[in-house]
């Protein structure tokens, strides 16, 4: 089962891949560096996963040692919690960069950019 | 993107920005006592901004949210969080949690957690005034321009 | 138990809406079907016991959806066929992929001393929590969680970790979405006179 879910989230990382590499259109290789970032993710946070753990909050009156005992790793967390808003800061970048080359070329098709090029 | 939606979205806009502010920054501000934190409130607040921008056009949204200013938000929220930095010198280092040295408080209660809600509070601002900025200066090119300068059509 | 299954079956309805994302011809069914596979994934971060990430990846799809389809609505270019040597590449890459983990898994072997983890078993230290010490060279996050609540008075571990622990990464990424928000001006920078002319009809 967990071997399982690792192929699963691995799948996504070369579904995103495959979508930047082999495609050639401007939108789906935006697309497909989402879908990166979304599998990197979720990969780092499958690592720090604690079956019927609890999430990393101190609840009343729980001491610490119970805590460390119980609850799932947090330092993935913490890490891919500003990867997320980075990643958002990428997409508008991106998106950016789209609506100048469509301004430029009146296409997204990579292949008719590369020959309407001057 | 000059004149905006009809005045049914108008109004529920108005209505409902305000609460999404003041959600955006309770997230962002309780972030040691429950989850959320800066990061998320900072989106949240930014989201608010977008929905006055998509409801009232570009034009009169900018009256009320200038780009300039946005950007003047956007570094003051990166220097008060080196601020918090450097003050961190007082209590012995870079970053130290200086106001937790005397006693941190009890945890899960609003007052606890030292520097933290400092934190929180100065990336909140810094990361909805980038935000609001960037969709701010997308929302100019709503229209497709077209390569020889005419406007493309309407979907 | 049953969690596992419920995240497989969430992966498995992500997986098709990012495919569905890849291959679709038309770009706003495209832009719509990634977010659907966001919000998939928000969904399955609540399940692994993360809540400020579920939450944090909810309103960052609404914005991304928002941005791309403003990008996409008014602007017509469908995509082309997919040609085969691109299905080629796809299938040489999924199957490559799987024989690598698959690979991985074997040799190395799963577990603690294994090259992956077994799902559901972090790889957190064990040692003399107490004292607040560590064995040298083991993860610290145990460490983390059982002194967060007396040393930084926070009860969100992840919070506490990310702004007093490790503050100095939070600053790094901080950098990281300035300078991003900052390529997306410079991008935009020159609208011309023509621009403002045409924003204005």
């Amino acid at each position: 089962m967990g071997i399982a879910i690792y192929v699963l989230a691995f799948s996504v990382l070369l579904v995103g891949l495959y979508a930047v590499v082999a495609k050639k259109n401007v939108i789906k290789v935006i697309v497909g560096v989402l879908i990166l970032d979304y599998a990197v993710n979720l990969v780092l946070v499958l690592v720090g996963y604690r079956t019927g753990g609890q999430a990393p909050i101190l609840e009343n009156g729980q001491s610490g040692a119970e805590l460390a005992a119980r609850a799932v790793d947090p330092l993935p967390q913490a890490m891919v919690l500003t990867s997320i808003v980075i990643g958002l800061g990428l997409t508008a970048m991106m998106v950016a960069m789209a609506i100048r080359l469509y301004e430029k070329y009146g296409t997204f098709d990579m292949n008719r950019i590369r020959s309407l090029r001057g | 993107m000059t004149s905006g939606m009809t005045p049914i979205v108008k109004n529920t806009a108005r209505l409902v920005s305000g609460f999404i502010a003041i959600f955006g920054i309770y997230v962002a501000l309780t972030g040691h006592i429950s989850p959320g934190g800066g990061f998320a409130g900072g989106v949240i607040l930014a989201a608010a901004a977008v929905l006055i921008v998509l409801a009232f056009g570009r034009q009169t949204a900018e009256k009320m949210i200038t780009e300039s200013g946005c950007h003047l938000y956007d570094a003051a929220g990166a220097a008060g969080f080196l601020l918090v930095a450097v003050f961190g010198y007082l209590a012995g280092g870079f970053f130290v949690n200086f106001l937790a040295r005397h006693g941190v408080g009890t945890a899960g209660r609003f007052w606890s957690g030292g520097t933290i809600i400092l934190s929180n509070l100065f990336i909140l601002v810094k990361v909805a005034a980038g935000l609001a900025g960037a969709f701010l200066a997308l929302a100019a090119f709503r229209r497709a321009h077209m390569p020889d300068g005419h406007p493309g059509e309407e979907s | 138990m049953g969690i596992e299954y419920l995240i497989l079956l969430l992966l498995v309805f992500m997986l098709f809406a990012l495919l569905i994302a890849v291959e679709a011809r038309d770009l706003l069914s495209s832009v719509i079907s990634v977010g659907a596979g966001g919000f998939a994934l928000s969904v399955i971060f609540l399940l692994l016991g993360a809540p400020d990430l579920a939450l944090t990846q909810v309103v960052v799809e609404v914005v991304a959806l928002v941005l791309l389809i403003r990008l996409v609505v008014t602007r017509h270019d469908t995509t082309a066929e997919t040609p085969r040597d691109a299905l080629r590449t796809g299938v040489v890459l999924l199957a490559g992929g799987v024989l690598l983990v698959g690979v991985f898994v074997a040799v190395g072997g799963t577990g603690a001393a294994g090259t992956v983890p077994r799902l559901g078993e972090p790889v957190m230290a064990t040692a003399d929590l107490a004292a607040g010490q560590t064995t040298p060279g083991q993860p610290v996050a145990a460490r983390y969680l059982a002194r967060a609540g007396e040393e930084t008075g926070a009860a969100n571990a992840v919070m506490a970790v990310l702004l007093d622990y490790r503050a100095y990464d939070t600053l790094g990424e901080a950098t990281v979405i300035f300078v991003s928000i900052l390529g997306a001006y410079a991008v935009l920078r020159r609208i011309g006179r023509r621009g403002r002319k045409e924003a204005t009809i």
